[in-house]
């Protein structure tokens, strides 16, 4: 039996879960990265994807977030999300429709700001379309 | 002396006057509770949030200069004051003294020579801070969390302060609003937001802290989380006004009712004299007559 460690989730408006994991995989935002007890200190970007919660071999919780900051220590994994839903609970039409709408938005968009905030969110949007598909094979 | 009829009014107006206030203070109170746990639910994510700062701040002292954000322009010439007030009226004092503050917070930083901007949150504090300072208003938010109160409107007002900031409009940003203390009490707090003050005590726990690594390096990372940790502290300033302004609309709503009750009983003691009074009289009309018979 592997060490556990604490694992958390918290986003602004609540602490969204506190588990004890063997491992968990987040996707880091120069790759993603798996996290076990006695981790060595990081403190790491998060860009949109799904973190995997693993107990023993298999994955018990997977959960979209929409980008933040994860840090590790030896005994702690702490993610602080902005948004963040379960891959379970995640509506495949309203995903990709929400792709859709923000690519025509993105084609729409007259200044480079307002572009680039229109092409953060279809990143999210376009993120969560993965997480879905991969969660189904 | 006035009439029964007109007594007998002014008792009923007073009674349902009582009655709804006894209904809204059910309902702030009820209200209160909800902000109270949401800004308990924050709290988890500001404490790490420093506590991830305040090691990110301590890695990057060491190396040359930090984002704006934390270093400041190295100016204090314009200064920009967010007050938060609410939307309604009818919480005591709630609104004045944020107001009362903020103008002296404003005419103090006027003597000094500088230049003064706002920006208000909800509506009861535009209004009174229009009459004095119209022209010095740049941008005011009203009807923010009605329902509820959540992340998506303190990024709002956030993404606001930080397109400004970036074009140079403002070197200060501080935020005033009430802190919640108890559901009796508030205390007006001016907080400043811009530049963001790590507390230093990196000294002490330097020892004692990991050395963490850091992906991408710490500037990169800094330079994210700073603008988030801002939206925070608007959050939670948001959130700790909500909470203040149903305590002391509370307040405001129990002291209401039980001066209406005071006044009910007043009345319907004057109420009772005036009746015997006529009868009285009556009585005496008629015994006199009799008597001259």
């Amino acid at each position: 039996m592997a060490d556990k460690f604490e694992f958390e989730l918290v986003s602004p408006e609540k602490l969204l879960a506190s588990v004890q994991a063997e491992m968990v995989v987040v996707p880091g935002s120069e790759g993603d990265f798996g996290v076990l007890a006695g981790h060595s200190p990081l403190i790491s970007g998060v860009r949109p994807g799904v973190i995997a919660v693993y107990e023993g071999d298999k994955i018990v919780d997977r959960i979209f977030i929409a980008g933040g900051f994860a840090e590790v220590t030896g005994e702690r994994c702490t993610v602080l999300a902005e948004e963040a839903v379960k891959v379970s609970e995640i509506n495949a039409a309203d995903a990709e429709k929400a792709v859709k709408d923000l690519t025509e938005d993105a084609a729409d968009a007259k200044s480079d700001a307002e572009r680039a905030a229109v092409e953060a969110k279809l990143a999210i949007a376009k993120a969560k379309v993965e997480a879905l598909s991969a969660a189904a094979h | 002396m006035p009439s029964l009829k007109d007594l007998k009014n002014r008792i009923t107006s007073v009674q349902s006057t009582r009655k709804i206030t006894s209904a809204m203070k059910m309902v702030a109170a009820s209200k209160l509770r909800r902000a109270q746990e949401q800004a308990e639910a924050a709290r988890p994510f500001a404490e790490r949030m420093g506590r991830m700062l305040s090691s990110l701040a301590a890695n990057v002292q060491g190396g040359g200069e930090g984002p704006k954000l934390m270093t400041g322009t190295g100016a204090d010439q314009v200064q920009l004051l967010v007050v938060i007030t609410s939307d309604r009226g009818l919480c005591g004092a709630f609104n004045s003294s944020v107001v009362r503050e903020a103008r002296r917070t404003i005419l103090r930083l006027q003597g000094e020579g500088k230049t003064v901007k706002l920006l208000t949150v909800g509506r009861k504090g535009r209004d009174q801070l229009r009459r004095d300072f119209a022209s010095l208003i740049v941008q005011s938010y009203e009807d923010v969390g009605r329902r509820r109160l959540s992340f998506a409107d303190a990024d709002m007002v956030t993404k606001k302060l930080l397109e400004m900031y970036d074009a140079g409009e403002y070197d200060v940003a501080s935020v005033l609003f009430n802190k919640f203390k108890s559901a009796i009490s508030q205390e007006v707090t001016l907080q400043q937001a811009i530049p963001f003050a790590v507390e230093a005590k990196a000294e002490e726990s330097a020892e004692l802290k990991p050395l963490y690594e850091f992906e991408p390096d710490e500037e990169q990372i800094l330079a994210d989380l700073l603008p988030r940790n801002l939206a925070i502290q608007i959050y939670r300033a948001l959130l700790e006004s909500a909470a203040s302004e149903q305590g002391a609309r509370m307040t405001a709503m129990d002291n209401a009712t039980r001066n209406a009750g005071d006044m009910i009983n007043k009345l319907t003691i004057t109420y009772n004299r005036t009746r015997q009074a006529y009868i009285t009289k009556e009585l005496i009309e008629i015994i006199s007559g009799a008597e001259a018979v």
